[in-house]
């Protein structure tokens, strides 16, 4: 799942020292990334952190305040409307017509982007194929459920066969099974040669992405694929082990955790602690400690860090860069 | 420019479907208007009849009831009440009970038989002008027309005879002077509010941010849009002037085309409105309170209800600025007076310079402020 990116061709995005301002206030701080043809990008960030007013820089919605970006080798400065022909752009709130039914929606995208009858009628038919659209095809689009609303604004969104779609929280509030079915469409699409810029706030969407990136205010601060940005050295410094610390007293453990040398963090997942320990420590050791005070432990193994264990990690460093910046 | 409307034909379906999709919006944006006309057509008079009004009679000899029934018989005056003493007189208009109070004093028919001059005293309750105004012009006159006649008995020797004549509206009936002028007000309401809720929900539903990433060109999408809601406005019209001539019975003496050609610059006016509505607003119920503010002026200073001439120079000058100021004036000079273009060809050139003027501005709005929203 997790390919190296490709790097023939030209990227489907290069975006170089983006800059966004409002007034004051940067929204959009430096930001440089490529996205190479076929791949899942998935951009992550906080609320409000930058991610919507990047897509809109590269769908052409914005102007750059400075910078460059070429998305599918064209200048969206000077050549938004040729971009906007190649690409699809599915917003968080599914943006159909309620009131028109599954055949008119698909109908409409299909006239906005001047497509022939003919290429209009085998697209339409193959875009109700793929998304299983067939039962619904005279229903209002208001009385879909999320997970149909969901594969419909897909739909609208690829009807002109766009080589790039932009997909902005596409399972913000659906159902898990539709969630699902979503990533599965999009890895087959994928297959086909299309490449998706993907947001979300889900850590294991995140991780089904072939590529991510994670802004933060405005600035970019991880940027890989998930298994190299695993082994960043400030996720995993030099010396240190990640564990997992399976135990039924998960909050005693915690506490007890933090005060012994030789651990540098710990947070509780559900039945089990993740801890980040100096390699030094064996692990026999820290059971036996653990042991003595009285805390059962089930199990103690190392562990790969997850997405969301270096966002947080990227996001401390940042910060600490930030304050050491002020000082 | 073909690329310059791009998305045109898909926007201008697309809007149509959602009409017939809706067809009960489109029947009360089509019928409420016409109910508006029922009330307003028959419920208002703006000829000031049957005054409520005291009498206190303190003569009581037949020359002093003639007055009276020359107050009645004027048809301004209905009196309510005969009353005994100067109190009662003032509490009853005080109360608001009576409009007028006529006070005949005890030595009315005396003086007169004795060729001295009668005073008969009127109390008019000020708080209403045009009422008030009324009843002064009209005891005036018949206190003036009592006096000449006992002075000259023969009327055919006035010296000097004014013999008015009231061209196009003989009758004064009220809806001849009212509706055309309603139906500058009744247009602009429509047309307004049907386009700023379709731009308006499109905002709410995020689908406008979606047709932004899409190659349809704001001009496109704008007159795509328009287009549906231009052709209601002027059905709009039509069922209006309909109901005016055979319900109301209001003779159109003009040239209907005539009314047709310069009725269409009003329309892109009201419809530029819509869209710079839509342009501040982000909500229908946004929509609804900033599109009354823009009604204000037109209903206030367009001479619909007060005439133009009398305004203060300041909101006489405001008039010029208000489109509806002159789309009255047109349809109440070809509805009611019969003129031509010849007549109005002035107020027909003001109203295409600001439905030009208007609809530019309303673009360049609506690309800056809602495309790149």
């Amino acid at each position: 799942m997790d390919t190296a990116p490709q790097t023939n061709g030209e990227p489907a995005i290069s975006a170089e020292h983006l800059m966004r301002r409002f007034g004051n206030f940067t929204a959009v701080n430096d930001v440089s990334f490529r996205v190479q043809r076929g791949e899942i990008f998935g951009f992550l960030g906080p609320n409000g952190s930058g991610k919507t007013t990047v897509i809109k820089m590269l769908t052409g919605l914005l102007p750059l305040s400075g910078g460059q970006a070429y998305v599918e080798g064209l200048d969206v400065r000077t050549d938004s409307e040729a971009v906007r022909e190649r690409i699809g752009y599915m917003s968080q709130n599914f943006s159909l017509y309620y009131d028109l039914t599954v055949t008119e929606n698909l109908q409409f995208y299909g006239r906005i982007y001047s497509l022939e009858p003919a290429r209009l009628k085998r697209r339409f038919e193959e875009i109700v194929q793929l998304n299983g659209l067939e039962p619904y095809l005279n229903h209002l689009a208001s009385q879909l459920s999320g997970g149909w609303k969901q594969r419909l604004a897909l739909g609208c969104a690829m009807l002109h066969e766009p080589k790039l779609l932009f997909l902005d929280e596409p399972t913000a509030g659906i159902d898990p099974v539709a969630r699902r079915q979503l990533w599965d469409l999009l890895f087959e699409l994928s297959g086909h040669g299309i490449t998706f810029f993907v947001t979300t706030h889900y850590m294991d969407e995140a991780e089904r992405c072939s590529h991510v990136a994670y802004i933060y205010y405005g600035k970019l601060i991880a940027d890989g694929t998930p298994n190299s940005l695993r082994e960043l050295p400030d996720v995993q410094p030099h010396g240190t082990l990640r564990v997992e610390i399976t135990t039924p007293e998960v909050t005693r453990a915690l506490r007890f955790a933090r005060h012994l040398p030789g651990i540098r963090s710990a947070t509780i997942f559900g039945q089990s602690i993740h801890a980040l320990i100096e390699d030094r420590f064996n692990l026999d050791d820290l059971r036996e400690q653990l042991l003595k005070n009285g805390i059962a432990v089930a199990e103690i193994r190392p562990l790969a860090p997850s997405l969301e264990d270096v966002f947080v990690e990227l996001t401390y460093k940042h910060q600490a860069m930030l304050e050491a910046a002020r000082a | 420019m073909r690329n310059f409307f791009r998305g045109f034909g898909a926007v201008f379906y697309k809007e149509v479907l959602h009409v017939r999709r809706d067809p009960a919006t489109l029947f009360f944006s089509l019928v409420i208007p016409l109910l508006q006309m029922v009330v307003l057509g028959f419920g208002i008079d703006t000829n000031i009849r049957q005054i409520n009004t005291i009498v206190f009679n303190a003569d009581g000899r037949r020359e002093s009831r003639e007055l009276l029934d020359r107050l009645r018989n004027s048809d301004t005056f209905h009196i309510i009440r005969y009353v005994e003493n100067d109190g009662d007189l003032n509490d009853a208009i005080i109360a608001g009970k009576a409009r007028v109070g006529v006070k005949i004093p005890a030595d009315y028919s005396d003086r007169l038989l004795h060729n001295m001059s009668a005073q008969v005293l009127v109390l008019i309750d000020g708080s209403d002008s045009s009422v008030a105004g009324q009843a002064i012009n009209v005891t005036t006159a018949i206190g003036l027309d009592e006096s000449l006649h006992r002075v000259l008995q023969d009327r055919a020797s006035f010296a000097v005879d004014m013999r008015p004549k009231m061209l196009f509206n003989p009758d004064s009936r009220s809806p001849n002077f009212f509706l055309p002028g309603l139906t500058a007000i009744l247009l602009l309401n429509v047309t307004t509010f049907l386009t700023a809720f379709s731009i308006v929900r499109e905002k709410e539903r995020g689908t406008l941010e979606q047709l932004f990433v899409t190659p349809v060109r704001p001009m496109g999408l704008l007159f795509g849009k328009l287009l549906p809601y231009l052709v209601i406005g002027f059905s709009e019209l039509c069922l209006i002037l309909t109901f005016m001539r055979f319900v109301f019975q209001v003779p159109i003496h003009g040239n209907v085309l005539v009314l047709a050609f310069l009725s269409l610059p009003y329309l892109f006016v009201s419809l530029s409105i819509g869209i710079l509505v839509s342009s501040k607003a982000n909500s229908q119920s946004e929509a609804i309170q900033l599109a009354f503010l823009t009604f204000l002026p037109s209903i206030f200073f367009s001479g619909y209800i007060f005439p133009r001439e009398t305004m203060p120079v300041f909101f006489y000058v405001i008039s010029y600025f208000i489109p509806a100021s002159y789309y009255i004036n047109i349809t109440r000079g070809i509805i009611l007076r019969g003129a031509g273009l010849s007549h109005l060809w002035l107020d027909g050139l003001a109203l295409y310079a600001m439905g030009s003027i208007l609809l530019l501005i309303a673009a360049r709005r609506f690309q800056n402020k809602v495309i790149m929203a």
